[in-house]
């Protein structure tokens, strides 16, 4: 019983908790990303640059605050810094959206002319956040590290294992499900949210119905520039803010993206926590575990691990490619990439 | 168009005899003025334009030579570029000895696409990669910095000294990395330790749970991260102190530095790690003339520079001249004993003694002692990190 509580918490401490903290930043930017794709209707590969925005604002902030004095206690400053970061990103993607996007829309552009129109976007944004922060890693995390802490965890509860649960990762969850509920209740319950869905399945009914098109794209953006904000600012919390990761991290939101359904938003929570799931899991080395789970004679000498850690990225690529296979909607069904 | 051709022909063969006849010599100093070390480079060059100066103003050097420099960008990564800003400096600048290149990656290419080829000497004052001891040089390669498989073996004899038995490691996914995690693991094997686990980490990721888990898994009294404090390490050992992993950090010289301190301070006390090092006379001497040359003698490599710079320039006045075929075979001898010890700023006392007919024994900033095929003994600075600051526990 002792073994398979230590088992337990080895499996929570390295591979449940991580992944589910890194799951909920994947459905995050996920979640912008489909929006965009349902709504807009082209894949916004500039999403890693506008998280990098959003949280190089927040960071700005925050050591605005933090220089001031102010401090949330246990929690990070950033949490008060939040806002300013949303309402520098809204202005981003706005103006971004006005000075580009607008164009080609009114020239009814193919999707895939405005897929390589919002990648020379990344590269202005890319460029923007490094002549603004730099290059190099900025560390913004203040407050309590630890809900729970390894050493306390074994003292605490006298087993041989330790867990950690670090407070960026509690917070990280809390936050994704409330930005979620929130955005549910949005979409389903509100007049812009139905009008939002209305665009997003026909676009000429929705027209002809006299929805305002330009009021709904403006609303998306907004939205967008806030999920963007909270996932990039969670995911710098948790681990750091350097924007070239922030670039690195578009790969996994678009597998999420896809993964769950393109322009579906709960597929794409679904795809975050699969690919995040799928990259930790597969790469894991058991011995731990089953060192702990399995009886004495049958514990393994060697790590059991299924893939080298080189190969977490091809992992999440290769569920993509399964996925597209047999369902080319998306496991939820969203639209035909 | 034929006769322009013919003239440009003549003018540039013209340029070059006139450089070869006049009484100054060109040497080239190839480093990565752009690219990932961009930040180190120069004050590499202004250590071995320190030495360059030196021996210039002396008036020593065959009859009173004067000495000038001619920098070239090798971007440490781009091969191509690399050979093609040396190939430059042969063929139209007609320098006499090349001061570089700087990356293991780059310095590999210039050597075998220009430096052999062409007959050119060259030193490189940073290329540590265990691959370049092998290389096909003849005899024109020499480096004053130590190969990574001497660190191996410094870092594994400071475990086993300290009586830790069995290490998990991670290196950076480059030659750097698998070379030194190579090394380290044959040393330490061989001193009776165990390595439970290696696996590679690739930089510029922000999470590296996934990694840390599986080095936990396998266990192990300390994690030896072979990585950039400036790219992926810093990440891994996060992810290991938050999971509980590990406590005790073995780093390398691409580990330390003072962003360790900022990011970590007291969380890592207790690790060890090694950096390139000597606590000789030398190492005093040159950072006061960088000091004073208002170059920073503290950054890595400047006296790794001024050494290879130095080394070419005394072995073209123990040869009595300035071709590299002539001179490739006294570098050794004025790099090792027997005969007078020349510290950094007594380049002139060296001259002088060399052109009477007698014998020195370069040791300059970094204590140079050539081993093998040409490459610094090399001496480290063990480090251990004792509340919160990275500290000097001795020399090996």
């Amino acid at each position: 019983m002792m073994d398979l509580l230590h088992a337990f918490v080895a499996l929570s401490n390295f591979v449940l908790v991580p992944a589910i903290a890194y799951g909920s930043q994947l459905a995050l930017g996920a979640l912008g990303v489909t929006l965009i794709y349902g709504i807009l209707r082209f894949s916004n590969f500039a999403h890693g640059d506008t998280m990098a925005f959003g949280t190089m604002v927040t960071v700005l902030a925050t050591w605005g605050l933090q220089a001031m004095g102010v401090s949330l206690g246990p929690l990070p400053t950033a949490l008060l810094a939040l806002p300013v970061g949303i309402l520098g990103c809204m202005a981003l993607v706005l103006v971004t959206d006005r000075a580009v996007y607008r164009f080609y829309r009114a020239q009814k552009a193919k999707p895939v002319i405005l897929v390589i129109v919002s990648i020379g976007v990344m590269f202005i944004m890319n460029g923007l956040v490094r002549f603004i922060i730099g290059p190099g890693d900025q560390r913004f995390a203040d407050g309590e590290r630890f809900i729970v802490s390894a050493p306390g965890f074994k003292e605490m509860t006298g087993l041989d294992e330790g867990l950690a649960i670090r407070t960026t990762q509690g917070i990280t969850v809390i936050t994704a499900v409330i930005v979620v509920a929130v955005l549910f209740w949005f979409l389903n319950r509100t007049r812009s949210g139905k009008s939002m869905r209305a665009y997003s399945d026909n676009e000429d009914l929705a027209l002809l119905s006299g929805i305002n098109p330009d009021r709904v794209v403006m609303i998306t953006w907004l939205i967008v520039a806030v999920l963007a904000t909270v996932a990039g600012v969670l995911y710098g919390l948790d681990k750091s803010f350097k924007p070239f990761t922030y670039f690195q991290l578009l790969l996994p939101v678009f597998a999420s993206a896809i993964v769950g359904g393109l322009g579906n938003p709960l597929g794409a929570i679904a795809g975050g926590f699969i690919i995040a799931f799928s990259e930790v899991t597969i790469t894991y080395a058991w011995k731990k575990v089953l060192g702990h789970a399995l009886p004495e004679s049958l514990a393994p000498d060697g790590l059991v691990q299924l893939l080298s850690t080189d190969y977490k990225f091809a992992v999440s690529f290769v569920i993509l490619l399964i996925v597209l296979l047999f369902r080319p909607t998306g496991l939820f069904r969203g639209k035909a990439v | 168009m034929k006769k322009l051709l013919m003239a440009t022909a003549t003018a540039a063969l013209g340029v070059g005899a006139t450089a070869a006849s006049a009484e100054d010599v060109t040497l080239g100093i190839i480093l990565g003025f752009t690219g990932p070390i961009e930040s180190l480079t120069p004050h590499m060059a202004g250590g071995a334009e320190l030495a360059i100066g030196e021996v210039s103003e002396s008036g020593k050097l065959l009859d009173g030579m004067t000495v000038t420099q001619e920098r070239a960008d090798s971007t440490c990564i781009d091969a191509g570029a690399a050979s093609a800003a040396a190939e430059r400096l042969i063929t139209s600048v007609g320098i006499k000895g090349i001061m570089g290149a700087d990356c293991s990656g780059v310095t590999g290419a210039v050597l075998a696409n220009v430096a052999v080829p062409n007959g050119m000497v060259m030193i490189s004052p940073s290329a540590t990669s265990p691959a370049l001891s092998d290389a096909a040089d003849e005899g024109l390669f020499f480096r004053t910095a130590p190969s990574d498989a001497r660190q191996g073996e410094v870092l594994a004899n400071v475990l086993v000294d300290r009586g830790i038995g069995s290490v998990a490691v991670t290196y950076t996914n480059n030659d750097y990395g698998k070379g030194l995690a190579d090394s380290f693991s044959a040393a330490f094997k061989a001193a009776g330790g165990e390595v439970t686990t290696t696996a590679a980490h690739e930089d510029g990721k922000a999470d590296y749970s996934a990694e840390v888990g599986a080095l936990a898994a396998a266990g192990g009294d300390a994690l030896v991260v072979a990585g950039y404090v400036d790219q992926g390490g810093p990440g891994v050992i996060r992810a290991a102190l938050d999971a509980g992993a590990f406590d005790m950090f073995v780093l390398p010289d691409g580990m330390i530095g003072s962003a360790l301190e900022d990011t970590f301070g007291a969380e890592i006390d207790g690790s060890v790690g090694t950096v390139p090092g000597t606590e000789s006379e030398g190492a005093d001497r040159m950072l006061e003339m960088a000091t004073a040359a208002g170059i920073d003698g503290t950054s890595p490599y400047v006296g790794e520079s001024y050494d290879a710079a130095a080394l070419i320039l005394l072995a073209m006045q123990a040869a009595g001249s300035v071709e590299p075929g002539d001179y490739k075979g006294k570098i050794m001898e004025v790099a090792n004993a027997p005969g007078e010890r020349i510290f950094p700023g007594e380049l002139a006392k060296g001259l002088e003694i060399l052109a009477g007919g007698g014998d020195i024994d370069y040791v300059g900033a970094t204590d140079v002692e050539l081993i093998g095929g040409g490459e610094s003994a090399g001496s480290y600075r063990e480090i251990v990190i004792e509340g919160g600051k990275l500290t000097t526990a001795g020399y090996r």
